[in-house]
């Protein structure tokens, strides 16, 4: 089994000369960075807020706050990797005005590491989301994404589906590298067990025998 | 290797970052394993099933309209001058 590959956010050079425009007061330059990464944050907010009203406002927020913080951007870190920290946190302060019966932080349920050993083994057939149409196959992983807790669904989210790698989803979360670690490992088990209820092999016959 | 240290290295693993050594005896187990190699193979499905979806597109109109409110909101900003937001 090989490695998994990881998407590239555009070349880095690329992106500070856009930063380092826009610091200066160049506005289209800031624009371009909009248009670069308004999908990113888009997806990622609306993964970590499930409701889309709300991660159009996090698209706006968060460019905003960008936009208005430029001047104390450092530029030694990379400039997504602190649009993504601003979106998050506005993201998770939508979570939490949404459900504020509910504490929400990046660090809740953190228990000890058995909890989520895999109890279910069963295989899958070879081409499971061939099983589903796309709208289908879309509501099932939504609704799989949505229950697990807030902390692990953004540390997948931006692990597994946006790229990020671990030191840079650790750097935008302020997490050690070995809590993303331990979070995005429990966080892909408890998908795959989800998963597997709509996924795995049906052991009645279809006829072929 | 017992299945609890595969599961430790699970996420390496498949994150490609394991050291030569780890990699062989990992792999070793999962080819008498069937259990550690159904939950390798199935979550690595998870992960690509995931990353291929991308279910959360941001349509044309909706992401047009989004920038030019943002781009306007900065402008606003930028006239009332450096304040904190």
């Amino acid at each position: 089994m090989s490695a998994i590959e990881n998407k590239l956010v555009g070349p880095v050079s690329e992106e500070l000369a856009l930063v380092q425009a826009a610091k200066r007061g160049d506005d289209s330059a800031f624009e371009e960075l909009v248009r670069r990464y308004d999908r990113n944050v888009f997806r990622i907010a609306q993964h970590i807020t499930q409701n889309r009203e709300d991660a159009e406002d996090v698209v706006q927020e968060a460019f905003l706050k960008a936009y208005g913080n430029l001047a104390q951007f450092q530029e030694q870190s990379k400039f997504y990797t602190w649009l993504v920290r601003i979106a998050v946190n506005e993201a998770l302060m939508k979570l939490r005005r949404r459900r504020p019966e509910r504490t929400v932080s990046l660090d809740e349920e953190i228990k000890t590491e058995d909890d989520s050993l895999p109890r279910e083994i069963a295989d899958w057939s070879p081409n499971p989301e061939q099983q589903y149409n796309q709208s289908e196959l879309r509501e099932i992983l939504s609704k799989t994404i949505q229950g697990l807790p807030p902390g692990f669904r953004t540390v997948f989210v931006l692990r597994d589906v946006e790229g990020l790698s671990t030191e840079e989803t650790a750097a935008a979360l302020e997490l050690s590298v070995p809590a993303v670690k331990s979070r995005l490992l429990r966080a892909r088990l408890q998908l795959r067990e989800r998963l597997g209820r709509y996924f795995q092999k049906r052991e009645s016959g279809d006829g072929n025998q | 290797m017992k299945c609890s240290d595969f599961l430790q290295e699970l996420t390496n693993y498949l994150d490609g970052v394991l050291d030569e050594t780890t990699k062989t005896e990992l792999e070793n187990h999962l080819s008498w394993c069937h259990n550690c190699y159904v939950v390798c193979d199935t979550t690595k499905k998870t992960i690509q099933i995931y990353r291929d979806s991308l279910p959360y597109e941001l349509p044309d109109d909706l992401r047009t309209r989004l920038r030019s409110a943002i781009m306007s909101k900065c402008q606003q900003q930028k006239k009332r001058g450096p304040q904190s937001v």
